[in-house]
């Protein structure tokens, strides 16, 4: 079962935190590999918290876990803070303003329970050698 | 024993805060504690002590793997790179001082590279729209002691600018604000219930990429003109409320963020929210500021403004300067494979740009300075790590209000390091000889 929502990025603290203390490192994965999914979502998602699933918009795709929101309720809206897995997915269209939409990508939302979320240095390396499945 | 440095300015935000404490040891080669900063700050200034630290450049190898090199091999590999092409791009820029800013724009001029900052992903479209229709700003200072009516469109800085609202926006006791938070009338605009909006009186739940509507909205709610049931979202009577609170003020800011300048409309969002300024200077005082990201880019815009005019996007491949956002920005000239090297300073594009344009960076010559390890040095073919700017080197940086501000000098860099302003001082050297001049 998949669910289409409405994609936003941007900071959260634990992701400027995260970032500071060394991208390379997992809490940066923990911080910024995720779905913040609000709670009607994930009941039509029909998966529990904390599960992994497949992102994919018309401009990529990615996995990243899905937790509840954080600063919620948002239905429809979905949020994966700014970083390599936000950026696999939005929009980098510019329409002549030299800015990417990084907000506003309709993506759609599946489980992928038994794929792995990769780490920043990882997945970026693994895209860009086309090794991502 | 240890000394305290006191004052010292933190190079995180745009916020760029002036207070922190910072403890060293007594030979001033290691930082101990960080007090008065935000997470986000403490942990930058924390991170240079970091015994994993890289600092030596490093180069790429065919099996992928790093291998150690000089900083004198550095300097030739990132000369010859950027005096063999074409129009190469010269990205960042935004963390660190404008001393480095301006030995780059140099460099930039000897290869005729195209310089760009980030505001190309942040707040270039806030300033398309200030050329297209001016800007009625005012400093922080003036904020803390006269505002009391906080509007935050689109912006979050609970996470993004931890102490702005302590320091100058919502709590701080002023000249003419004594009252402190409680004198004070927060509204947010937001598509999320955002820890801000929890500290704000009002919080207008916008749907997201309908920014234009409900400011269009605030425009006619002003005059007193009819406005539909539901705007993007929200009901007409709480956009008429909001309206009056911000008309019933003695000094209106609203300061705003992505939510508006990434959505869709971009610049276009922002010449609207300028409007309702002015429009608000017709009943009372009305001020609007961008909420800058990285704590110089700002800086960056100043330099370039006084160079060649332009804050962004400047291509000096012609010999002059030329400014055509869409055309000259990062990720139009990427896409199209317009250009054919790229140097990074003070940024990630790695991590935020679209992986599209991150694609076309690992395809191309590609060279980063940059103190951590990031997604940008893992598709670069040379990694050279520097000094931290306000850590281990001052400099001067601008505040989000455009006011300048003298980073400090708190602790030593590892031994042999160099400083972001040293590496580039080397490179325009090396350039200059291979040019011949």
């Amino acid at each position: 079962m998949a669910i289409r929502v409405n994609l936003i990025t941007g900071r959260t603290i634990q992701q400027g935190v995260s970032m500071e203390a060394g991208k390379e490192k997992p809490a940066y994965t923990t911080a910024c590999g995720i779905i913040e999914l609000d709670p009607t979502d994930f009941k039509k998602l029909g998966a529990y918290r904390n599960t992994n699933v497949r992102v994919t918009s018309s401009y990529g795709s990615v996995v990243v876990k899905a937790v509840e929101a954080t600063q919620g309720p948002h239905p429809g809206v979905a949020y994966i803070p700014m970083g390599p897995w936000a950026n696999m997915v939005v929009n980098p269209n510019t329409y002549s303003t030299g800015m990417p939409t990084f907000k506003g990508t309709p993506v759609e939302v599946e489980v992928a329970k038994n794929e792995p979320v990769y780490s920043s240095l990882e997945l970026v390396r693994k895209a860009c050698r086309g090794e991502l499945a | 024993m240890t000394k305290t440095v006191t004052d010292v300015i933190c190079p995180f935000c745009g916020t760029l805060c002036d207070d922190l404490e910072v403890v060293v040891s007594d030979d001033g080669k290691e930082l101990l504690e960080v007090y008065n900063a935000c997470a986000i700050g403490a942990e930058k200034f924390l991170h240079s002590q970091a015994k994993d630290r890289i600092t030596r450049p490093r180069m790429r190898q065919e099996d992928g793997s790093w291998k150690e090199i000089s900083y004198d091999e550095a300097v030739d590999y990132t000369a010859k790179m950027l005096a063999d092409a074409k129009k190469p791009l010269m990205y960042g820029w935004s963390s660190t001082n404008c001393e480095a800013q301006s030995v780059g724009s140099e460099i930039g001029e000897a290869v005729g590279a195209v310089m760009d900052n980030t505001a190309t992903v942040c707040h270039g479209t806030s300033l398309i729209a200030v050329q297209d229709i001016g800007i009625p700003s005012c400093t922080l200072g003036e904020v803390k002691n006269r505002a009391d009516r906080i509007l935050f469109w689109g912006c979050n800085p609970a996470h993004a600018h931890p102490r702005h609202m302590s320091r100058y926006s919502i709590f701080p006791r002023g000249f003419f604000t004594g009252k402190g938070h409680t004198g004070r009338k927060v509204i947010v605009i937001d598509p999320r219930p955002t820890d801000t909006a929890s500290l704000a009186d009002v919080h207008l739940q916008v749907e997201q990429g309908r920014d234009y509507e409900l400011l269009s909205a605030f425009r006619i709610a002003f005059r007193g003109e009819q406005l539909p049931d539901v705007v993007a979202g929200i009901p007409k009577e709480q956009i008429y409320e909001a309206a009056e609170t911000l008309k019933s003020g003695r000094f209106v800011i609203i300061f705003f963020g992505m939510g508006v300048t990434q959505s869709l409309g971009k610049n276009h969002n922002i010449d609207i929210a300028i409007a309702v300024t002015r429009d608000l200077n017709e009943y009372t005082k009305a001020a609007i500021m961008p909420m800058r990201g990285h704590y110089n880019v700002t800086g960056s815009g100043q330099v370039w403004g006084w160079l060649y005019g332009f804050p962004y996007a400047v291509d000096l491949s012609r010999g002059f300067a030329r400014y055509n956002p869409g055309e000259t920005t990062s990720n139009d000239l990427l896409r199209r494979d317009e250009v054919d090297a790229v140097f990074v300073l003070g940024s990630d594009p790695g991590a935020h740009f679209p992986f599209s344009s991150v694609k076309k960076i690992y395809d191309r010559p590609a060279v980063a300075i940059d103190p951590h390890e990031t997604p940008t040095t893992e598709v670069c073919n040379v990694h050279v790590p520097v000094a931290f700017v306000g850590v281990e080197t001052g400099g001067c940086a601008y505040r989000m209000d455009n006011v300048p501000i003298e980073t400090r000098k708190v602790v030593e860099p590892p031994e042999g390091m160099m400083t972001d302003e040293e590496f580039l001082k080397h490179v325009l050297a090396r350039i200059k000889e291979i040019k011949g001049e």
